[in-house]
């Protein structure tokens, strides 16, 4: 049954959801239980759920080691970083133990792990609490990545990070906490990008805020005659390149919107992946990003650093000049 | 005298026995732990032959060059292992370090698969996905051997989250060396298992040197102090002597079981080999390997056993033989297995399906 509700809402719905429907399924972190979350993202769950829900001391690298160790005898862990921007203090056991277990164990176990984490810019947090994690594992095989921008995605894509055997980065930007949506009761299918405005004379390829940030555009793109295609990734690893390049045979242009450093990021692979593959049918192809800088804090700065609506409709239009026609 | 002290006094007393200097040469200690039945003694010396021997043969096919890239040998802390893995029982888990042939042999991982995976061959307990610094065996309930200083405290204190919700008694063991105790692993999982009391045994093998570092030298304090502060029974035991290792294991799993939360030993050994192939060990002070040499685990545990256990050395010495021949076994049933198909890594997924 399909209901309105926020963001932070779908959240804590399908932690609620999963953690009723397996009692495998444990949920700790900073300040999750009692607290109900910095971002009140999770209220509610240990007054339900008991100890199956709990506070922890400020160690991330403890969370992420119990985390692997207990999804590698028998729990079904989900495990909060306050902020993407502790997770280096999480990486070795992300990394180095829950990633390669499937593989180096020759397919003994796989580790059944999801961390939830809130990233992204435009909060006034700074430097150091903005970044978008993502590039620091997107080279790592073993790692999945769901990277919702809506909340039925939100809590469809949480429950089948949940039922995932892999271990699952799940991100929350948070400007989308407050974001109200219609929500349904489905899972929905990690690895599977969505086209979420049809157009047919430039795809825009975005992930989290920036697939509103894209629709915004390619509304603002109409009256000029130019009709874009708008694709929300929703994962980012496994990423949904098929999508991508069945829209590209129609449209024939690309741009990549992300939000995160030019360099060594996921909009990087899809170029590299549709020169490689899509040459012929690519007339056009480039990248929106934050540039290769750290995330300035005065309002003034971030506004100006982070992609947004206005000045994407107009790179559009500077790039496309009277191309379409 | 011991036997007529409670559980707990005797173990106090017992610690307070082999509370000794954490020196090399110290040859005269006094004897800790009863020794077990006949049967159980023989077994736990059969398990330590079978490391040292194991070991020498991984060492020997490495200068051969037919075990590749590094190893991390076990020979000298053989009591350690072995000690501990007596007083575990199926329902428990165990995480090891990259020098973690002797722990996988002591909880009872297939010698001629784990030998297979240092050769890299196909019949390699991970199919030669892993190697000699990462041996996984679940059914043998080795939850991993990790590569990273520090990893398997992380992963032992999650396994001690799950043990705990299940019920039955289960209790994880950490294994790692001096080196680790400056990881920030240590620090935050022995708070993180303190505050939520989870049943998960420390054990510190202090071997006294973090790689080519001897540990006095960049490790403040003493190791065994530094679990106390957070309310965490600790124990210092001579590692030396497989019999003092299980007496005291056994005590800090039977607490962890009863629900007393984590418990740390630290048991004082001595490597005889370098840290890796690469380490010729020439920091040792000179004479310290002879001087551990004289307490040797296999020594010291043969000693026992005739004086107090009442095995006659003859029954020492058949074990000695039965595991050299395995030992050619396993070498040759090695050298012969077949190497894995490049083709699996086509098929194989970074995912499990």
């Amino acid at each position: 049954m399909s209901q309105e509700m926020e963001f932070r809402q779908a959240i804590v719905t399908a932690l609620d959801e999963e953690l009723t429907r397996d009692e495998t399924v444990v949920f700790f972190g900073e300040d999750v239980a009692v607290p109900r979350g910095v971002f009140k993202a999770t209220p509610g769950l240990t007054e339900k759920h008991g100890d199956r829900v709990f506070d922890t001391p400020i160690s991330e690298l403890a969370l992420s080691g119990a985390a692997f160790g207990s999804a590698v005898t028998g729990l079904r862990p989900v495990i909060e970083i306050m902020f993407g921007d502790f997770m280096p203090l999480a990486m070795d056991s992300l990394v180095n133990q829950s990633a390669k277990y499937w593989f180096i164990s020759n397919e003994q176990a796989s580790v059944p792990l999801v961390v939830r984490s809130a990233i992204g810019a435009g909060g006034r947090f700074g430097a150091i609490h903005s970044q978008t994690p993502i590039p620091w594992f997107l080279g790592v095989p073993g790692l999945k990545i769901a990277c919702p921008s809506t909340p039925n995605d939100a809590r469809g894509l949480l429950k089948s990070a949940i039922r995932d055997d892999n271990p699952v980065l799940f991100f929350e930007h948070k400007r989308l906490y407050s974001v109200k949506g219609e929500v349904d009761d489905d899972p929905v299918e990690l690895g599977s990008a969505k086209v979420v405005r049809e157009g047919t004379d430039l795809t825009i390829v975005a992930a989290m805020v920036g697939v509103r940030v894209a629709l915004e555009a390619a509304e603002a793109l109409a009256p000029d005659g130019i009709d874009a295609e708008v694709i929300d990734l929703r994962t980012l690893r496994p990423l949904d390149h098929a999508t991508v390049a069945a829209s590209i045979e129609r449209t024939n242009r690309l741009l990549v919107v992300e939000e995160g450093p030019r360099t060594g990021g996921w909009s990087t692979t899809i170029a590299a992946e549709l020169a490689e593959h899509s040459l012929h049918d690519i007339d056009d192809i480039w990248r929106l990003t934050t540039a290769d800088a750290p995330v300035p804090f005065s309002p003034a700065l971030e506004d100006a650093f982070l992609p947004a609506a206005e000045p994407l409709a107009a790179a559009v239009r500077d790039r496309l000049g009277t191309a379409i026609s | 005298m011991l036997e007529s002290l409670t559980g707990s006094e005797r173990v106090a007393a017992e610690v307070a026995q082999v509370q000794v200097p954490a020196q090399a040469g110290t040859k005269q200690r006094p004897k800790a732990g009863v020794l077990p039945k006949r049967a159980e003694s023989l077994e736990i010396y059969r398990r330590m032959r079978l490391i040292r021997d194991f070991e020498e043969l991984v060492q020997a096919l490495f200068l051969k060059g037919e075990v590749h890239g590094t190893t991390h040998l076990y020979i000298g802390q053989e009591a350690d292992a072995v000690g501990v893995a007596s007083a575990l029982g199926d329902e428990d888990r165990v995480a090891a370090t990259y020098r973690g042939h002797g722990v996988s042999l002591a909880v009872g991982v297939d010698p001629q698969s784990l030998l297979d995976e240092m050769l890299g061959r196909a019949t390699g307990v991970c199919g030669g996905r892993s190697g000699s610094m990462n041996i996984v065996d679940l059914s043998h309930r080795l939850i991993g051997c990790f590569g990273i200083v520090g990893g398997s405290i992380g992963a032992a204190t999650g396994a001690a989250l799950s043990l705990s919700r299940q019920g039955k008694g289960g209790v994880a063991v950490a294994f790692f060396g001096d080196g680790a105790v400056n990881q920030g692993y240590f620090g935050e999982c022995l708070n993180f298992a303190r505050v939520l009391s989870l049943p998960v045994l420390y054990v510190c093998e202090n071997n006294r040197y973090g790689e080519f570092t001897p540990f006095e030298s960049v490790t403040a304090g003493e190791i065994v102090e530094r679990p106390k502060t957070l309310g965490i029974p600790s124990e210092q035991v001579d590692g030396m002597d497989v019999f003092a290792v299980r007496a005291a294991a056994d005590e800090a799993v039977k607490r962890a079981r009863e629900g007393a939360g984590p418990q740390f030993i630290e048991a004082l050994t001595y490597r005889y080999v370098g840290h890796s192939r690469a380490d010729p060990a020439k920091y040792r002070k000179p004479g310290e390997l002879d001087e551990w040499k004289e307490r040797d685990p296999l020594t010291v545990a043969r000693g026992r056993m005739t004086e107090e256990g009442g095995v006659e050395a003859s029954e020492v010495d058949e074990i000695d033989s039965e595991i050299e021949a395995l030992v050619a076994q396993l070498r040759a049933e090695g050298l012969a297995a077949p190497m894995p198909d490049p083709a699996e890594l086509e098929s194989a997924s970074e995912f499990k399906p």
